[in-house]
Formats: structure tokens, C-alpha cells, sequence
């Protein structure tokens, strides 16, 4: 299964991350064209699908994307929630892209996320007591960082060294992670002062500081940072190049003496911890502590995004943008308007359908133009 | 020869193809094709790799669907839309890789195709399979799972299953291209008695001798085009020198003899320069489709090619992993130039100057999806000059790979072109690059010259002899005996795992070597 | 005081084991066959989710409870149905189009929950138990395994119906093929996509009818996400048990023990969070894995779609 590609079968776009230099303008800036009227394109006709889904609801579709994009886009308040949730789901792309882009499918990232969430919660407000809060939240985020990155170690280990089936095993990882993260709540970490089972809380002043006199959370830097950093190691570095060929052919990975188990290993550690620094993000910066039974499934839902991007980090921004978006502007409307917030999700499902096949065709017309 | 019981040639055909086209992307595989398949006979198709057999196999067995042109069967225009309406009309196909699931076992494997609801009657295949293999001399083991037949036994089953199935034209294709000597005389004489029962073969090789052995008619192809076809009554009348003579000047335009084969045999080198590369009592354990290594020694002087022969299959693949670094299970003992390699990983013997030109280009030797540039590197990635530090420094590696497409000759569209996208001659070109062009001292070739056309064949073969007049030292895996023959100062045989026996290049070569590809010591 | 304990507290492990085990059961059944014909069903969560819709639904406006097994069967082969002709007919990555489908599945289900049903909530009566005679009246195990909906005995017959099509039929061999070997299936006559396409349907029909299980029995109500990975612990169950029904019986039981053990706890009036019984079945899952985790022996061409007579 090639993973550079949302169609299974090698299609044009393949090559073209890597193909930066010695290629002449001209294609160069039409495949760019191309590319983006392929994803423009299918966004559009799924807007417009679930457009006929809203009117058989009885719900004028207009309407409906005219407040999305007036609450998630235009109000002031409106885009400054969507550019704090974009944080932490940049994070997660991350981490998903690493993974994907190596050919490993985390399908474990809400359990990394929650863990992750989870340890901050439980150790932030604590370490403000007894140092200063920028001290203490610093420690927090390695904390959960090293707590995501234990959490994926079994499921490494055993496809690292035995070949077990990673799908499997993050799956299990992450419901295994989410009655955990319960648990540690409600058994462990819980705050004594209210009788809501959730962590203490870190104060709002302690959290992480928002951007100038806006609400916009810093997190939305570090993602920013975190994602581009993540993609310029993919394509510029030498262990990029390397879990690129692992991802890309792992015969050809033992071939040329990469030690695919260890990268295996290394793959999940960064996954995971991006992951966990996506939970200590919301937490720390946003939330201030967890409730028990939270779990909003962002990694679930930022897949799709990540496949839309075509594992590339910049054109990931832009998707996660779009479905922050969505989900601010979703969540108000389902206020207003009467349409639940899971709208979003079925919105998203039918962007990621409609390109696949977009791509599909695109793949067989060029190919029948070959001939 | 066995002569045929009666007269191939005058029955009508069951099959003809009529102006037969195919294309693929930027290719032709088939242009216009006649051929007509008759009864009682043996009908051999000729070509070189890429020459279009398998693509025209393909559409008599249902996987492709031609282009232009038509396919009568008796006399009647038919479209062969899916495999199922090949066998629906008697067409029978034994393919070059088996199709047997590995999973299930014979039984099982000879009764897919049933109505799905059906319970699978083995009594009743039990006994048409005692009959039939009775009739023609086989033996088949029905309880056995597919995975653990040998290659000739799978190909026996394949068969079988045609018969069953009241194949009235059974296609051959490369059947004895992973038999043993003996394997092949058998599948010959089965091949004789087939068509004696009045059907139809089609059988495709390679190799000259099987086809004026066992064929009653040859096609040949080049290129997608038919260009040539020796009629039974004429086959009977050449003797085996002016028809293969023939059939060369067919294939290759040219009148000379077998033209893989080289004149200048090798003799050996001086034994009492001290060895370059020395193996001592090599060991691996065998794995689930995979024999193990044991036993295995050998010396490669400076300028020496050690040819390793064998019928595929025997643990060549696994001896050049071993040699490698690939395999962490390997024990025994590796120098080179007096220093033991068998601690170091792949990265650390190829530092040391050891190369391994893997059999499989694609599936590991290459990444497809990758541009070309990038394929000249993936052994060392994160090496200087070519990154610095931990980043990548595309001037250099441009500037390296312009170098190397051209020193090499690979023809390519750009860099930046997928390597997938090039030929087989083009991939093993840029993989020849990689390996040899610097720092390289000992050199280990896995079937170098597979699936590639002449002309490419004849110029790797050409390196390969440069390499060692070089002084390095070559080890030669290959199935193709003259291949060995022709380039090997030393020839080692293996089976099962062993080196059975080696033998200095000279004229008495070929025999001694056949004697112990079968099995007989000298 | 103890004796009565015991009664009790049995009666609901057991009870509620079954209850709980039957939707995995069922998933795992259905997965397994997609697996085994070679197409990694992700999308089987987005099946369960519609067919507990569409299921509920069927059941609510008929008031016949076998209508809804039926109409939530049919739910799920229109969601299986989207995947065959996107995956197993035209070759799209399995592992897209199944978060796909179950993303978007879960979204409109909640939806139409929301604009149909979010006001009134409307539930079922209580389904009608069928007490197995005899077997039924044994004290303490007879009320809590043999006095369940009749689906309940069928499912499990399902078991060895299952176990004898893969041993004993041509499309048990053709289903092993198509993931095994699929051009092996082609050439020997059979029709690869039909294959994987019969094997897709099912898995379609079976998750749909545990959906509509989930939501008719279990709940006697439909709400947004009532299948709550219960589609992804079936992939779980399929990939474990490699093609054996019978493994599948007993990794669903394993996990309905542990979650009847969530009630019955609950019943004898011991408070421990659900999350930390819940979280039983996948340690000891996963220490399985890591005791035994050699390679898991999954059909060779799982997850990559035939193209025939591909160069």
C-alpha cells in the first residue's frame, strides 16, 4: 500500500514532494495548479453533497455555511477559538505525519493524546505550587511526552521485533488509553476540592500565554512550529529520508542497512509524543484541566486531514485550518441553528471520499491519455 | 526426439489469432500477430524478454483483452473476456510464477473454481486424479499444502488441473525455467504424451535446445511482432544445428551461433595469490519458504569471478544476504583482505568495500516512487558530502547523480523521474552506479542479466568481466549456466543449502557442472 | 446474605456477558471474512453505527423487532455496499475509505438522531426473552444464559455455520484464495471481486445487524455513537482469531465477561469505575500479543487491492 497517496495506486502527485529541484517552472507551477484544483475541487462538491443533505433536514444550506464561516472565520471571537484549536491538532497532523509518511498506521493517537493530556493535567497545577508556573508547565509538557512515548512502546516493540500488526495493536492501545486516562481521573488524580470528578485545575494565569490582547492561545505557534519542523525533517534530513524509504519500501530499507527496527521504534516514539504534546497543549494551554469521560477523538478526525494534505506539513495547515473551522462554526451553529455539531464529521468523511475518488479518476484519464 | 503418432500439421486449428495487437503505455507489446494452435502439437513461441510472450499468453488465458485484431476458437470469432471463459473453452494455462495458494493444499487447490455453495467433492477428484496421473506418469501428493511443493511438483499440479478441467490447449509458459536437468527431460517427455492425446501445447522458453527438443512448430517474436515460424514438415527435415542456426538469425537478425554464449572460456587464476574474500563454514537456519545455509566455504583471489550455480531456490539468495550483512541469524566466519567482516552490519561491509547487487531491483533494491537521483544514495544516507550534518544537500547529490547518469548511460527522462517509471536496464544500471562506482573491492552479483534484453545483458556481462580485470574480487550467483560459463574463472554448484562441489572453467566445465546441478558427484 | 450474593451477582455477569458479547461476536464474525478474502474493513464501525440506526428505526415504526434485525442488516450492506465499489471494484486505499465511512456514517447518524428522535427520545419495549426449555430453569446459569432473545442462539449458531462454510464449501477455498493468492482464485476461474464483494456484504450484514442488536436489545433506544468502537474491537477479534470462528466466540466472550463484570459489580453494590474492568480484556489481550506475539499470520494480500493482469 503505497503511503504517499490517498488512491492506492501510484498516481502523478507521487513524486512531486520530493522533486523540488531541476525541474522547469512551467509543469512545476501547473502541477501546483493542478494539485489545487484537485483539492478545491472534491471540497466543493462535498459542500455541495452535504448541502442536499442539510435541505432534506429542512435546514436552508446557506445559511448554514454562511454562519459557519461568519462564527469559525470572520467573528472576531469566532477565529480566534479556531486558531487556538488549531494547536493542538496541528500536533497531532505531526505525529500522524511522521508516522504515516513511514508507512506505520497510528491508528493509537486519541489514547497518546488523552495520556498525554492526563499527565499534564495531573502534574501541572501541582509543580505550580512549588515553582514558577512557566518552570512547571515546561516540566509538564515533558512529562507528557514521556508518558505518550511509553504508552507506544509495546506497540513498537512488537512491530519493531515480531511484525505484529500495528493497527491492531494502536487500536487497542487507544481504548486501553481512554479507560485509563478515566481512571487515573477518577482514582488517582482527582481534585479533593470538587465534588465534579475531574483534575485540579491550573490556574488561568499559569497556562500557557496567549498571543498579544487576543484570546489565541501560543500553542497555535508551537504547532505551527512543530508542523513545519516535523515536514522539513521529512524532506530535508537524512533520518526523514530514511523513514521515508522504510515507509516507502522496507525491503529496500534492510537492503541498504537501515536498521528498520529501530526506526520502527523511533517512528512511534515521535508519533506518540507529538500526539501527547497535542493533549498537554489543550490542557495547558486552553482546558486547564481534564474532566473525566473527555475525549473530543481529535485524532480520528484530523486523519482525514492528513490524507488530504497528502502527508505534506504546509498543505496540512491549511486542511486543519479548515476543519477547526468547521468545528468552531459547528459547535456555534449547532446553538443556533439547530444542527449538531456532528454535522462537521460527516462534512469531512465526504471531502475525504469525494477526492479519493477525484484522484481515482484523474489517475485513469491520464493514464488512458498515455496510451 | 520422439516422433509425434501422427502428423502435426494438418489438423485444424482449435485456436488462431488473426492480427492480434496490444498496447501498454508508451509500448507496443503485440502488433498484429497471426498464430494458429493445432492439435497434436507442440507449438513452441520463441523471444527474448520484453519480445511480447507473456502479454500474448495473457490474452489466450483471459487476463488481457487485445487491442485489435481477432481470436477464433474452432473457427468461431470469441472474446476471451476473463480466465473463466479461457477455461470454458479448454484453454489451460501454467504460468511462469505459480498460481497455486500457498495455503491451501493440492486437493484443495485443484478443486477452486466449484459452484461456491457446493461442498468440494475430493472422492471424485481422488479418483480422476489417480486416473490421470496414472495415465501420464506423475505423481502427486494431494494432502500436501502447495507451499511446500518444490517448483517442478507445483508445476505438475498445474497441469493436472488443466487436465481436469478438459483443457483441450494448455500454455506452457517458462515452465522449465526453474527445473532441474532432469526435471526438464521430464516435462518433456509429459509434454510428448499430452500431445499424443490430441491436444494442443503451447510452450514457451528461452532456451534453444528445449525447443528444437521438444517443439513440433516454432514461432519466434521480437519486439511485438511475429517475425518468423518454421513449419512441422520442415522441423522434421532440419537437423539441430541448421535449426537453431535459423531460429538465431530469426531472433537476433544476425547469422552466427547462440550469441549468449561467449567464445573465450576463462581458465582459473593463479592460486598462489592469497585470497581476497574468504568464507569459512557459513551457517543459516532454514526458514518457513526459505532453505538454510550450512557448511559453506570459499576463497575469491583479486581479479577471480567465482561463479555460483544451481537451480533457483537452492540458498543463493540467502548465501548473498548472508555475505551481505542482511541476515543477523548468519554464523561462520567472512574476510576480507585477512580482516574478519562477519561482526560488522551492511553499512559496515560496504564501507570495508563489499557490494551486493540484489536479484530483485524493484522490490528491494530500489525505492520506485523515488526519483532516480536519490536511488544513486539510499545505501548512504546521512553520508558526507552528499549531506551535511543531518541535512540534505541537493546541489551535491544533483550534481553527483548528473555524473553517474551519464557515466553509466541511463536513460532517463530527468533526476527527478520516479526510477520505477525506467526500464529493467535503466534500474540495474543506476544500481550498478551505486555499487561500483567507488571504493568497491569485492563485488557480489544475484542474477545480473534477469529479465533484461540482449543488448543490456551483453553490457552488464561486459562490466562484470571489467570489474574483475580490475583485480577486484566477483562472485557470480546465476542461474543460467552459460552465463557462468562464460564469465566464471571458478565454478561453485549449489543445492540445498551446500556447495556441492567446485569446478575449475575449461571444457570439460558444462558436463561436470550438470553432473552436479543432478546430483552426481564427480 | 452471601448465598443470595452469589445468585445475584452471577446471574448479571452472566447475563450481561452475553448481552454485551453478541454485537462483537457478530462484528468479529463479519470482519473475519472480510479479512480472510484479503480487504481490511475499517469502515465495519460505520456499518454497526448505520445498522444500529437503521435497525432501531425498522424496529420503532414496524414494532416488530425482527423487521428492525432486518432493516439493520440492510444498513449495514449500504454502507458495505459504498465500500465494495470503492475498494474492492476500484482499488481505493481500504484504510481512507473506511475511517471515511465510519467518520461519516457516525456524523449522519447523529444527525438524522438529532432531527428524528433528540426531543422525544423514543424507546422499544423490552425485548421478549425465548427461555430454552429445560436449560432455562437451572438455577442461577439457566436465567442468564438461556433466557435471551432468540438472535442471541442464532448468533452463536452462527458460529459453526461459519466454522463448516470455511471448511467445507467451495467459497470457504475461494475466500482463502482471494486473500491469500487472488490471482491464483482468477485463474482457476473464479471472479476475484465477487469474492471479496460476497465476503464485504457479509461483514456489511453482519455489523449492521450487531448495530441494530446494540441498539434494539441492548439499549432499546438509538443515540449518536451508541456503538462506541464495538466495530473496531471486531477488527480486533478478526485479526486475533486469523480465520477461526470459534477464536472469535471466545475473544467476544472475554470482552463481555469483563463488561457483565461492570454491572455485576454495580448489582452486588461494589464501586469500582467501569473503565478499570473495561480496561481488562485489552491488557490481557495485549499480554498475549507481547507472550505469543510471533508474526500473526494474516492472509498475503490483506489491505491491497486486485488488479488483474497487472505489469
Amino acid at each position: 500500500m503505497s503511503a504517499q497517496d490517498i488512491s492506492t495506486r501510484p498516481s502523478t502527485t507521487e513524486a512531486a514532494p520530493e522533486g523540488e529541484a531541476g525541474q522547469p517552472a512551467t509543469p512545476a507551477a501547473r502541477g501546483v495548479g493542478k494539485r489545487l484544483a484537485m483539492t478545491v475541487g472534491p471540497v466543493l462538491v462535498a459542500l455541495a453533497l452535504a448541502g442536499l443533505l442539510l435541505m432534506a433536514l429542512g435546514v436552508n444550506p446557506l445559511t448554514y455555511y454562511t454562519y459557519v464561516i461568519e462564527r469559525g472565520l470572520l467573528s472576531p471571537s469566532g477565529v480566534q477559538q479556531t486558531l487556538t484549536r488549531m494547536g493542538p491538532l496541528l500536533f497531532l497532523a505531526a505525529g500522524l505525519i511522521v508516522s504515516f509518511r513511514a508507512g506505520i498506521w497510528n491508528l493509537g493517537g486519541d489514547g497518546q493524546f488523552l495520556l498525554g493530556a492526563v499527565a499534564a493535567a495531573a502534574s501541572a497545577p501541582l509543580l505550580a505550587m512549588i515553582m514558577p508556573a512557566g518552570f512547571a508547565v515546561a516540566i509538564a509538557f515533558v512529562i507528557a511526552i514521556v508518558v505518550a512515548m511509553l504508552w507506544s512502546l509495546v506497540p513498537a516493540l512488537l512491530k519493531g521485533y515480531q511484525g505484529v500488526n500495528e493497527i491492531i495493536t494502536t487500536l487497542m492501545m487507544t481504548f486501553l488509553g481512554a479507560s485509563l486516562a478515566n481512571v487515573l481521573v477518577k482514582l488517582i488524580f482527582l481534585d479533593p476540592g470538587t465534588t465534579v470528578p475531574q483534575t485540579r485545575t491550573l490556574p488561568v494565569a499559569d497556562r500557557l500565554p496567549r498571543l498579544f490582547d487576543t484570546t489565541i492561545s501560543s500553542g497555535l505557534l508551537f504547532g505551527l512550529a512543530a508542523i513545519i519542523a516535523v515536514h522539513l525533517m521529512m524532506v530535508k534530513t537524512s533520518f526523514g529520508l530514511k523513514l521515508r524509504i522504510v515507509g516507502a519500501n522496507p525491503r529496500a530499507a534492510i537492503h541498504a542497512g537501515l536498521s528498520v527496527p529501530k526506526l520502527t521504534v523511533a517512528v512511534f516514539a515521535l508519533s506518540a509524543g507529538l500526539c501527547g504534546i497535542a493533549g498537554a497543549l489543550d490542557v495547558l494551554g486552553v482546558q486547564g484541566n481534564v474532566r473525566a469521560d473527555w475525549n473530543p477523538g481529535y485524532a480520528l478526525t484530523v486523519i482525514p486531514m492528513v490524507f488530504l494534505a497528502r502527508f505534506n506539513g504546509y498543505a496540512s495547515i491549511a486542511f486543519v485550518g479548515l476543519l477547526s473551522v468547521l468545528s468552531i462554526g459547528g459547535e456555534s451553529a449547532a446553538r443556533r441553528l439547530g444542527v449538531p455539531n456532528d454535522f462537521t464529521l460527516l462534512l469531512v468523511a465526504i471531502v475525504l471520499i469525494v477526492l479519493a475518488i477525484a484522484e481515482y479518476i484523474d489517475h485513469r484519464l491520464s493514464k488512458a491519455a498515455k496510451v | 526426439m520422439l516422433s509425434p503418432a501422427h502428423h502435426p500439421g494438418e489438423a485444424a486449428p482449435i485456436i488462431e489469432l488473426d492480427g492480434v495487437t496490444k498496447r501498454f503505455p508508451g509500448i507496443i507489446a503485440n502488433d498484429s500477430v497471426d498464430l494458429a494452435l493445432r492439435p497434436g502439437e507442440v507449438h513452441v513461441l520463441l523471444g527474448e524478454n520484453g519480445a511480447g510472450k507473456s502479454t500474448l499468453i495473457g490474452m489466450l488465458s483471459g487476463l488481457l483483452q487485445p487491442d485489435a485484431g481477432q481470436i477464433r476458437i474452432d473457427g468461431k470469432v470469441q472474446s476471451i473476456g476473463s480466465p473463466s471463459q479461457a477455461l470454458g473453452h479448454g484453454i489451460g494455462t501454467v504460468f511462469q510464477h505459480a498460481m497455486l495458494v500457498p495455503t491451501l493444499t493440492v486437493a484443495e487447490n485443484l478443486l477452486l473454481g466449484g459452484p461456491w455453495w457446493r461442498r468440494p467433492n475430493k472422492e471424485g477428484l481422488v479418483e480422476k486424479v489417480e486416473t490421470l496421473a496414472q495415465q501420464l506418469g506423475m505423481r502427486i501428493k494431494l494432502d500436501a499444502l502447495a507451499a511446500d511443493l518444490s517448483l517442478g511438483e507445483q508445476q505438475m499440479v498445474e497441469i493436472l488441473r488443466a487436465l481436469l478441467r478438459g483443457s483441450r490447449v494448455l500454455i506452457l509458459d517458462e515452465s522449465t525455467s526453474m527445473l532441474s536437468p532432469a526435471g526438464v527431460e521430464e516435462l518433456g517427455a509429459l509434454m510428448r504424451r499430452l500431445v499424443e492425446r490430441g491436444m494442443a501445447l503451447v510452450f514457451i522458453t528461452h532456451k534453444l535446445r528445449e525447443a528444437t527438443a521438444f517443439g513440433d512448430r516454432i514461432s519466434v517474436l521480437k519486439l511485438g511482432r511475429k517475425v518468423g515460424e518454421i513449419e512441422p514438415g520442415r522441423f522434421r527435415e532440419l537437423d539441430e544445428d541448421t535449426l537453431m542456426a535459423e531460429i538465431v538469425e530469426m531472433m537476433f537478425g544476425i547469422r552466427s551461433d547462440d550469441p549468449e554464449s561467449v567464445a573465450q572460456v576463462p581458465g582459473p587464476v593463479d592460486d598462489t595469490i592469497a585470497p581476497l574474500f574468504s568464507v569459512r563454514d557459513l551457517a543459516l537456519p532454514a526458514g518457513p519458504n526459505a532453505p538454510g545455509l550450512s557448511e559453506i566455504s570459499f576463497d575469491v583471489r583479486p581479479g577471480e569471478i567465482l561463479g555460483i550455480a544451481g537451480i533457483d531456490g537452492n540458498g543463493q539468495k540467502q548465501l548473498a544476504e548472508a555475505l551481505a550483512g542482511q541476515r543477523a541469524d548468519a554464523e561462520g566466519s567472512i574476510t576480507l583482505d585477512g580482516a574478519a567482516i562477519d561482526g560488522l552490519t551492511v553499512g559496515g561491509r560496504r564501507a570495508r568495500g563489499l557490494r551486493y547487487l540484489t536479484d530483485d531491483r524493484l522490490g528491494e533494491g530500489t525505492v520506485g516512487s523515488f526519483p532516480v537521483a536519490i536511488n544513486f544514495f539510499i545505501k548512504e544516507v546521512g553520508a558526507p558530502p552528499y549531506w551535511k550534518g543531518a541535512f540534505e544537500r541537493g546541489a551535491a547529490i544533483d550534481q553527483r547523480a548528473a555524473e553517474l547518469i551519464k557515466d553509466y548511460d541511463v536513460r532517463t527522462p530527468s533526476r527527478q523521474t520516479p526510477i520505477g517509471q525506467l526500464s529493467g536496464g535503466n534500474v540495474q544500471k543506476v544500481v550498478l552506479a551505486r555499487e561500483l562506482a567507488e571504493g568497491a573491492r569485492v563485488v557480489i552479483y544475484n542474477k545480473p542479466t534477469y529479465g533484461l534484453d540482449l543488448n543490456n545483458t551483453l553490457s552488464i556481462r561486459q562490466r562484470i568481466r571489467e570489474v574483475a580485470a580490475q583485480g577486484k574480487a566477483v562472485i557470480l550467483i546465476s542461474t543460467e549456466l552459460e552465463e557462468v560459463l562464460g564469465l566464471a574463472n571458478r565454478i561453485a554448484v549449489m543445492a540445498e543449502g551446500r556447495i556441492t562441489g567446485f569446478v575449475d572453467n575449461g571444457p570439460d566445465a558444462r558436463m561436470n557442472v550438470g553432473r552436479l546441478m543432478i546430483g552426481i558427484s564427480q | 446474605m452471601s448465598d443470595l450474593f452469589t445468585t445475584v451477582f452471577l446471574g448479571a455477569l452472566f447475563f450481561g456477558a452475553v448481552t454485551a458479547a453478541v454485537p462483537l461476536l457478530l462484528a468479529g464474525l463479519g470482519e473475519q471474512m472480510s479479512e480472510k478474502a484479503g480487504v481490511l474493513n475499517i469502515g465495519i464501525e460505520g456499518m454497526m453505527i448505520f445498522g444500529a440506526y437503521t435497525g432501531f428505526l425498522g424496529a420503532y415504526l414496524s414494532e416488530s423487532l425482527w423487521l428492525g434485525f432486518a432493516t439493520g442488516m440492510l444498513g449495514g450492506i449500504f454502507v458495505a455496499l459504498i465500500m465494495v465499489v470503492l475498494c474492492v471494484r476500484y482499488g481505493l486505499n481500504q484504510i481512507v475509505i473506511g475511517i471515511g465511512l465510519t467518520l461519516g456514517f457516525e456524523g449522519l447518524t447523529a444527525l438524522l438522531h438529532h432531527f428524528q428522535f433528540s426531543r422525544t427520545y423514543p424507546r422499544l419495549p423490552a425485548a421478549e426473552p425465548f427461555p430454552i426449555p429445560i436449560l432455562a430453569d437451572i438455577p442461577v446459569l439457566g436465567p442468564a444464559l438461556f433466557r435471551h432473545h432468540l438472535i442471541v442462539y442464532l448468533a452463536l449458531v452462527l458460529v459453526i455455520v461459519m466454522s463448516l462454510l470455511y471448511r467445507r464449501t467451495q467459497l470457504g477455498l475461494n475466500l482463502q484464495a482471494a486473500g491469500d493468492k487472488p490471482a491464483a482464485l482468477d485463474v482457476a476461474g473464479v471472479d476475484v471481486f465477487r469474492t471479496r464483494t460476497i465476503a464485504v456484504v457479509f461483514t456489511g450484514a453482519m455489523a449492521g445487524l450487531g448495530g441494530a442488536y446494540l441498539a434494539n436489545i441492548g439499549a432499546g433506544l438509538f443515540v449518536p455513537f451508541i456503538t462506541n468502537g464495538a466495530g473496531f474491537l471486531g477488527i480486533v477479534l478478526a485479526m486475533l482469531a486469523r480465520g477461526r470462528p470459534l477464536w472469535v466466540l471466545l475473544g467476544a466472550m472475554l470482552f463481555g465477561i469483563c463488561l457483565g463484570l461492570t454491572t455485576a459489580l454495580q448489582v452486588a453494590g461494589i464501586n469500582i469505575p467501569t473503565d478499570v474492568i473495561q480496561m481488562i480484556p485489552f491488557l490481557a489481550v495485549m499480554a498475549m500479543l507481547v507472550a505469543f506475539g510471533r508474526r500473526s499470520s494474516l492472509p498475503a494480500a490483506l489491505g491491497l487491492p486486485y488488479e488483474r493482469g497487472a505489469r
